[in-house]
């Protein structure tokens, strides 16, 4: 099956077996290895990319569900030159990482939230991530990085 | 200019948060094949036959293999210490038997990954059931026998002079509380499963594995095939969480080589998460009963902690947690007799391992638990009871009841400073007020002050340092992080030491052949060995220097320390009971942590919540649940309840500094601290919500059912 | 992880995906938002050889008013449900439950349509389009029929709908201003209800109280309806919820403790829906 869709502003047209995932996809085919698969029952969230500008578990869709549509991946984040988008910025600084596996998705999943909501509170962000599980920080610091990133220019957009 | 003590911010970011990290599962490795392992859907049965044939000639199958065709001897238990009859196989073999659902018992090598799943699918196993022994009780009753020739269920056993259910003990007390009390399986569930590959190159192995010790790891290959360790290279890229269940390797990747040897190819393989929930070993699985007596204004006089661990079908380190929970079993009291004795069984199960306190939070458990009933008994505040019988604030070496020797610690200290940080007066008013005016969602308020052992897993670290011409340092560390931040923390170590800028320096671990020893991390060890060794190979580089430029000077050296070190603090866990439906939820937790000196608190800061969290997650929410015949019953991540962010409250937490003389940071682990706390605070929080329904006790997790039938069978 | 293969069909309008629905018979199954079907075939527990994508059949994503009635398309995502402005207004019960279903993620490509089909007595919506007294529409070969909720859910994973047929519409009757309540009880914020209840109460229509996962199917609480038709307390009438239910039991909860919950959340949703 022939699939064509946008990932990270790149057209990309590739040949895929219609069980092929699109985490696996991304992946497999494309290489970009960020993306992680962490579970097999759409549970933990690690697989989380932008599909259209809302957050999916790319676990959860075929590559050719996605013809025609824009994936974002984490690695497809820009910000100005040398520096990390503002979502990743603030999961520097308040140190929301640690392993690192379930970041990507959970970074991506942090952007749908503030792309979908405004005056979000801790509450509404620790709702928001529910999605998204992560067994090293306890999620602390990942909130506290949502509600700072939440406040700051361009963290709704994907490139500048 | 130091950095130590500073909140640097993490020199790993950048990499794990654009490009990812790069794990196992995403390294190329040219002319692989993929393993895939069929498992077993029995949890106990002998193979009566294993039809591979059709899988054979399946598309993409390299070739299948069966535990006929293995001709490697099978796997002792993992340690000397337990039931030499306990025999692991490698696969399943006709005649032979399994032991637990998850259990490998063939092994499809595959161009790709779904070909080899769908091969999977084309053998037909013939089982034939055997009963189950799911749970130490079961186990206990040597009816059905995992292995015959061992003639018994019990892996290993302790008793020393302890006499379980001897009042003597108690001659004198005028009060005793009793309780069996639970402390459940629960899976370690890192975010990345396991994986693994391997390739020879003549007689030369390169391993690339998710795990925290790639020198044990080397060292495991290395006797299993029967190589000099610099025959091996073992590669520990970047690991998603180990939490303890990826210290040593298990069956599955020990037999790759094996595997690329026989079809000359590379091989890998990732497992699925259903895999991992039932092959990574489980935490926890102790059913304990706790006795202690005192006298009726709060003074402990005797104690003794009778524990039952299970191992699960195969012996891993998960039957010997029980030494660390006898080591820890008094706690923070002065309690002037103690008895502890401890049996552990296998069962039809996934085998058990070291997970997040690995021994510790069972003990501190146990005794918190212990110490509520007491105060239940007498009528006494619990924080008033503990205060009574706390060992006093001591800076020189202190022998336990249980031959135990502490190196410092200040626990009335932590209880002070935890109760006054959570107002704890003003809580107790507003419990009462909700009794009062009958509200039914109560107030309840846990406690929990405990003392834990870290750095007792290799008593010591190698470090090498070496410095360029041009000034940039290199660090190399025989420590494994995986999520810990040793890069940023040995390089404020460094950097310290040396006066170099954190910029200069580049950290190094997780390579064999570029660290040619190391003890790994786990046991919260890493920054008083690791960090330690590190502080002192740059003493010694200063030393050679002295006093001009350190440019072009280097340093190695294998630093031991003088001894473990024995974290302390205090949790208060308030938590508000639905009595209507049982739900419990966490609504603050407050925690008082002393780790001695803290290098970076940041750092700190992200152990104690991930400890919390999955503390917390025991005591509400997680179980590793088997039926009577041995099926998993929580084998995914949708059914097993991992904690989410919505469950959570932001931790308040709090920092006391009673530095160690046993190193010269003066600091001692953190990393499991939060986990040993949180548990029986909440538990404790949940019984006190219903202590004024005349509830005594509640077993974890603390489901909402469960606390519901708890409120109607006293309302009999 | 890695579903059985099979064939893809994409259909681009309800007419494609009812031809390829009666070309393919038996073997096949609709693809809509994926989240019932492919969790179930990554673990291999359901493998059909046709997947027909109707993904893209985009007449089928709107929400609008009809007269007395709104229609929501069977493939409008649970994520513009909870945020629709028409829904919220007039079947404000709706919205509440698409926002607690799942996460997210699951919320963004999750469909009412797919929800329903796949009828699990467990899902929020079967039994909230049953608290609604909802009019289901399917296309088939033979053209366009009306379901009564009331008719169309009728076992475990079993609806009236035909093998043939397509959810097309869901029609409501507006219901602004009526008092509402959806009781969701679970261990964690995104897990499948324990027990669920959905009550729509007052302004002059009949009480209409239904359970979710008290059941093979979304259920009605016939006793606790008709003793508030008849006048009762809520408190009264909430304690016959389970009345005539045969709950399951399973690692979450005993059949027991899913009858007491039914009662308590029953007499919680009828105290809020009053309160509105």
């Amino acid at each position: 099956m022939n699939v064509s869709l946008s990932v990270n502003g790149e057209p990309r047209t590739d040949e895929v077996e219609p069980r092929l995932l699109l985490v696996q996809y991304l992946r497999d085919v494309l290489d970009l290895k960020a993306t992680n698969i962490g579970c097999d029952t759409t549970s933990c969230g690690a697989c989380t990319v932008l599909l259209d500008g809302e957050s999916v578990k790319s676990c959860t869709v075929l590559a050719v569900q996605a013809d025609g549509f824009d994936v974002v991946t984490v690695e497809g984040l820009r910000a100005g030159a040398g520096e990390m988008h503002p979502m990743q910025q603030a999961f520097n600084d308040h140190h929301g990482l640690q392993c690192g596996f379930c970041t990507p998705g959970m970074v991506m999943a942090a952007i749908g939230l503030v792309r979908e909501s405004s005056d979000l509170d801790e509450d509404a962000v620790r709702h928001g991530l529910e999605g998204n599980l992560c067994r090293c920080t306890g999620y602390q610091n990942i909130v506290a990085a949502v509600l700072d990133a939440a406040r700051r220019p361009g963290v709704t957009e994907t490139a500048p | 200019m130091s950095l130590l003590g500073e909140r640097v911010k993490r020199t790993e970011d950048r990499k794990f948060l654009t490009t990812g990290g790069t794990y196992v599962d995403d390294l190329p490795l040219e002319g692989a094949v993929w393993v895939t392992y069929l498992r077993s859907t029995v949890a106990h049965a002998r193979i009566d036959s294993i039809d591979v044939t059709a899988a054979l000639t399946a598309p993409g199958v390299v070739d299948v293999v069966t535990g006929d065709d293995v001709d490697l001897p099978p796997l002792p238990p993992d340690f000397g210490l337990y039931n030499d009859k306990m025999i692991r196989p490698w696969l399943a073999s006709t005649g032979g038997k399994v032991r637990y659902v998850g259990e490998p018992i063939v092994a499809i090598l595959s161009e790709t990954r779904a070909q080899g799943v769908d091969a999977s699918e084309l053998i037909v196993v013939d089982y034939d059931p055997l009963p189950a022994v799911v749970g130490v009780e079961n186990a206990a009753k040597n009816e059905s026998l995992l292995f015959e020739d061992a003639a018994t269920n019990l892996a290993f056993e302790m008793k020393g002079d302890a006499e379980p259910g001897d009042p003597a003990l108690f001659e004198g007390c005028d009060v005793v509380v009793r309780q069996r009390t639970v402390n459940q399986r629960v899976a370690p569930a890192p975010l990345e499963t396991r994986a693994a590959a391997v390739r020879w190159e003549g007689a030369h192995l390169t391993c690339w594995a998710s795990t925290q010790a790639p020198h044990g790891v080397r060292d495991g290959f290395a006797k299993q095939y029967d190589l000099e360790p610099e025959n091996i290279r073992v590669i520990s890229p970047d690991v998603g969480g180990g939490f303890g269940a990826k210290i040593s390797a298990y069956p599955e990747e020990l037999l790759l080589p094996w595997l690329a040897r026989r079809v000359d190819r590379p091989a890998r393989w990732t497992e699925t998460r259903t895999e991992s929930m039932l092959n990574l070993g489980h935490g926890r699985g102790q059913l304990q009963e706790v006795e202690l007596g005192g006298t009726r204004d709060g003074k402990f006089l005797a104690y003794r902690l009778t524990v039952d661990q299970d191992c699960g079908a195969y012996c891993k380190v998960g039957g010997l947690m029980v030494f660390s929970t006898r080591m820890m079993a008094t706690g923070v009291y002065e309690i002037p007799k103690a008895q502890y004795a401890c049996r552990s069984w296998v069962t039809n199960t996934t085998p058990t391992v070291a997970y997040r306190g690995a021994g510790r939070p069972e003990a501190a458990a146990a005794i918190e638990r212990a110490v509520d009933l007491f105060a239940a008994e007498i009528g006494m505040d619990p924080a008033e009871v503990r205060a009574l019988n706390f060992i006093a604030p001591f800076d020189q070496p202190h022998t336990t009841v249980m031959g135990t020797v502490y190196d410092t610690g200040d626990y009335a200290g932590a209880l002070r400073m935890v109760l006054e940080k959570a107002d704890y007066e003003g809580l107790r008013n507003e419990q009462q007020q909700r009794r009062t005016s009958g509200d039914p969602v109560a107030l309840g308020i846990g406690l929990a002050v405990y003392v834990e052992v870290t750095g007792g897993a290799g008593a010591g670290e190698w470090a090498g340092v070496s410095v360029g011409d041009d000034g940039k340092v290199t660090v190399r560390t025989g420590t494994s992080p995986h999520g810990q931040g040793h890069e940023t923390a040995w390089a404020q170590i460094a950097a310290s030491k040396l006066g170099v800028a954190m910029s200069d320096i580049t950290v190094e671990h997780g390579d064999t052949d570029i660290i040619p020893m190391g003890g790994g991390t786990m046991g919260s060890r890493s920054l008083q060995h690791g960090g330690a060794a590190v502080a002192k190979v740059c003493d010694m580089i200063l030393e050679k220097a002295a006093g001009g430029s350190v440019h072009g000077l280097s340093a190695d050296a294998s630093v031991s320390a003088s001894g473990p070190t024995f974290p302390f603090g205090a949790h208060v866990a308030v938590v508000e009971v639905d009595t209507e439906t049982g739900m419990v939820k966490l609504r603050q937790l407050i925690a008082v942590d002393d780790a001695g000196k803290i290098v970076n608190p940041t750092l700190a800061d992200g152990q104690v919540h991930g400890g919390v969290a999955q503390g917390v997650a025991q005591a509400l929410l997680e179980e590793f649940s088997y039926d009577a015949d041995g099926n998993p019953l929580t084998s995914t991540l949708a059914d097993y309840a991992f904690v989410t962010a919505a469950e959570l409250p932001s931790v308040e937490r709090h920092m006391m500094e009673t530095p160690t003389p046993n190193n010269e940071l003066g600091a001692k682990g953190i990393g499991e601290s939060g986990t040993i706390g949180s548990t029986p605070a909440v538990q404790n929080a949940v019984v006190d919500a219903l202590s004024h329904l005349g509830i005594r006790h509640v077993d974890i997790p603390t489901t909402p059912e469960r606390v519901w039938r708890t409120i109607q069978e006293a309302g009999r | 992880m890695i579903p059985a293969a099979f064939e893809y069909v994409r259909a681009g309008s309800v007419d494609e995906a009812i031809a390829a629905l009666a070309e393919h018979g038996d073997e096949a199954k609709l693809l809509a938002g994926g989240h019932s079907l492919l969790p179930l075939m990554k673990l291999r527990l359901a493998f059909p050889s046709v997947l027909i994508d109707v993904g893209r059949v985009r007449e089928l994503d709107f929400v609008r008013e009809d007269g007395d009635q709104i229609v929501v398309g069977a493939l409008t995502r649970h994520s513009e449900l909870a945020r629709n402005d028409l829904v919220r207004q007039e079947a404000p019960l709706l919205a509440r439950a698409a926002s607690l279903i799942g996460d997210p993620q699951v919320r963004h490509r999750g469909t009412i349509g797919g929800s329903l089909a796949h009828g699990d007595p467990a899902s929020d919506l079967p039994a909230v389009v049953l608290a609604l007294g909802a009019t289901l529409v399917a296309q088939g070969p033979d053209g366009r029929r009306e379901i009564a909720a009331d008719d169309m859910f009728q076992g475990f994973l079993e609806t009236a709908l035909d093998e043939d047929e397509m959810l097309t519409e869901i029609r409501l009757p507006r219901a602004a201003g009526r008092g509402w309540s959806y009781q969701k009880f679970t261990r964690r914020s995104q897990d499948w209800a324990i027990v669920a209840v959905a009550a729509v109460t007052g302004g002059g229509g009949a009480p209409s109280v239904t359970l979710v996962n008290m059941g093979t199917r979304p259920m009605r609480a016939t006793e606790t309806e008709s003793a508030l038709a008849s006048g009762s307390s809520p408190a009264d009438a909430a304690a016959l919820a389970a009345d005539g239910t045969e709950p399951p039991a399973d690692l979450v909860a005993s059949s027991d403790y899913r009858r007491h919950l039914a009662t308590v959340l029953t007499r919680r949703a009828l105290e809020e829906a009053a309160s509105r």
